[in-house]
């Protein structure tokens, strides 16, 4: 008989209780013919020969669906670097999940997307960088890269995948958003994602070009509110707006731990795409472990559980189980401890502090990028 | 009853003679570890009552939403009005967010 699991505990010794996940990224590869500045991937990019396997994938998918997960996102880099990638599609079908998949659309032809069809993908979503070719060209850091997606997006149309376009906006791109919208009505997306650029990783090293501004972040909602007025039934906006200009923070993941995890191209489990910013954390491999105990009971997943890890003002703070102290990579980032407050929320005492950088930033006379590329050698 | 002016009363996203179908990348599935039945769509996994998976259960892509609600309040044996009323409101939601489409006749 097995030993009895031990009680889980947040990082403070508190017990806590891990539920369900409802969903996976699977970031199948680090490998991308885009450079977009603002990649939500690490600054240490994994090497293709640390990749899993579609075996190892398979495997991870099974442990997954046992776990409660429904839905696995499909991802990069540009999971479309991957030659087995109908493989790995086809494993988490097997595995009984409804497969998103998440791609640029570069490197993917007709005849492959008909393969990733047969092999069972559910829906689509495809990134835009710009809705011309030259600011599409431009963010990517790869010319050509319009012309690709225009026809990707055909092909997706063709086959009757469902389509989502993803939209990230940022200062250099805000003020085409309303474009943005048309064309994916055009390009017959049954959703479209506006995410502001989250500053991360690779964002954050472009914060002096990328950062919005209080008018442009207004102007967005604005955008955002009208168009979900006009599209009511035909198109759906999900909007994720700039943090840095709001009065709470985002409730991060829906809170550490509680409804998702995302799995990186090396077998690396993590609470968020993010986490190995928290540069003092350990994670756990799906090569080492079963991915239902990494996310029962790892020091990881568990450290931020539940509510009382946290310090004031969340403690006492109504919020805090709406937003959960806003995002700990984030508290990371500008506050140099995990733990604390999201310096974005209102209520942070570091809050003035990063609203003055962030205006700061915004004003900066730069539109110089900083591309998302492995080092050489890698 | 006070009426909503014109503008701010939205128009209706489903008729009776309306054929309301779930469209390919939503699907029902049964969540074996929670003990559910949920309705899988693009980037998102509904939880289901019975009410919503007996009205979704009955979209074949053929009948109309007032056929559907003949054949619901005559198998529950509830008043077609009120069973009208939340299937309308319920598809009306799930149309909204792009999970069940509707061809007219």
């Amino acid at each position: 008989m097995k030993d009895q699991q031990s009680q889980p505990r947040d990082l403070d010794g508190n017990p806590v209780t891990p539920g369900l996940p409802m969903a996976m990224l699977a970031e199948v590869t680090h490998r991308c013919p885009l450079a977009c500045p603002y990649c939500s991937n690490p600054v240490e990019l994994t090497r293709a020969n640390a990749e899993l396997t579609a075996d190892d994938w398979g495997r991870v998918f099974r442990q997954a669906a046992d776990l409660g997960v429904l839905q696995v996102h499909i991802s990069g880099g540009e999971p479309g670097a991957r030659r087995d990638l109908a493989q790995i599609v086809a494993r988490a079908r097997d595995a009984g999940l409804y497969v998103n998949l998440i791609t640029s659309g570069i490197g993917i032809t007709r005849e492959r997307l008909e393969e990733l069809d047969r092999a069972g993908v559910d829906h689509v979503q495809l990134s835009l960088q710009g809705i011309r070719p030259d600011m599409a060209d431009r963010i990517s850091g790869h010319p050509g890269s319009w012309d690709k997606k225009m026809g990707f997006a055909e092909w997706v149309r063709d086959i009757g995948f469902p389509l989502t376009i993803n939209a990230v906006v940022h200062r250099q791109n805000l003020e085409r958003l309303p474009d943005m919208i048309a064309l994916a009505e055009t390009l017959g997306a049954r959703r479209i994602e506006v995410a502001t650029v989250q500053f991360h990783g690779w964002a954050d090293l472009n914060r002096k070009a990328l950062m919005p501004t209080r008018e442009q972040a207004a102007f967005a909602r604005a955008v955002v509110n009208d168009a979900r007025i006009r599209l009511r039934g035909r198109m759906v906006i999900d909007y994720v707006p700039a943090d840095h200009h709001a009065v709470f923070p985002k409730a991060c993941m829906g809170g550490w731990g509680s409804t998702g995890l995302n799995v990186a191209p090396d077998g690396t489990v993590l609470p968020c795409h993010a986490a190995q910013t928290i540069a003092w954390m350990r994670f756990e491999n799906v090569r080492d472990r079963d991915l239902g105990e990494i996310w029962r009971d790892s020091d990881s997943f568990n450290a931020f559980r539940g509510t009382a890890w946290m310090p004031e003002p969340c403690q006492s703070c109504d919020r805090k189980t709406v937003d959960f102290g806003g995002c700990r990579c984030q508290a990371m980032a500008l506050a140099g401890d995990a733990r604390a407050t999201d310096p974005v929320c209102s209520l942070s005492p570091l809050h003035a502090q990063v609203v003055a950088r962030a205006e700061s930033d915004a004003g900066a006379d730069t539109a110089d990028l900083i591309y998302r590329r492995m080092r050489k050698g890698d | 009853m006070t009426a909503q002016p014109a503008s701010i009363t939205p128009a209706p996203l489903i008729l009776p003679d309306d054929i309301p179908y779930l469209p390919r990348g939503v699907r029902l599935a049964d969540d074996r570890v929670r003990g559910i039945r949920v309705l899988q769509a693009p980037e998102r996994a509904m939880q289901l009552d019975a009410i919503g998976d007996a009205i979704l259960g009955e979209l074949d892509g053929q009948r109309s939403m007032s056929a559907i609600v003949s054949g619901l309040a005559a198998r529950y044996n509830a008043p077609e009005d009120q069973i009208a009323g939340d299937v309308r409101d319920f598809l009306t939601g799930l149309i909204e967010r792009r999970m069940v489409f509707v061809r007219t006749p």
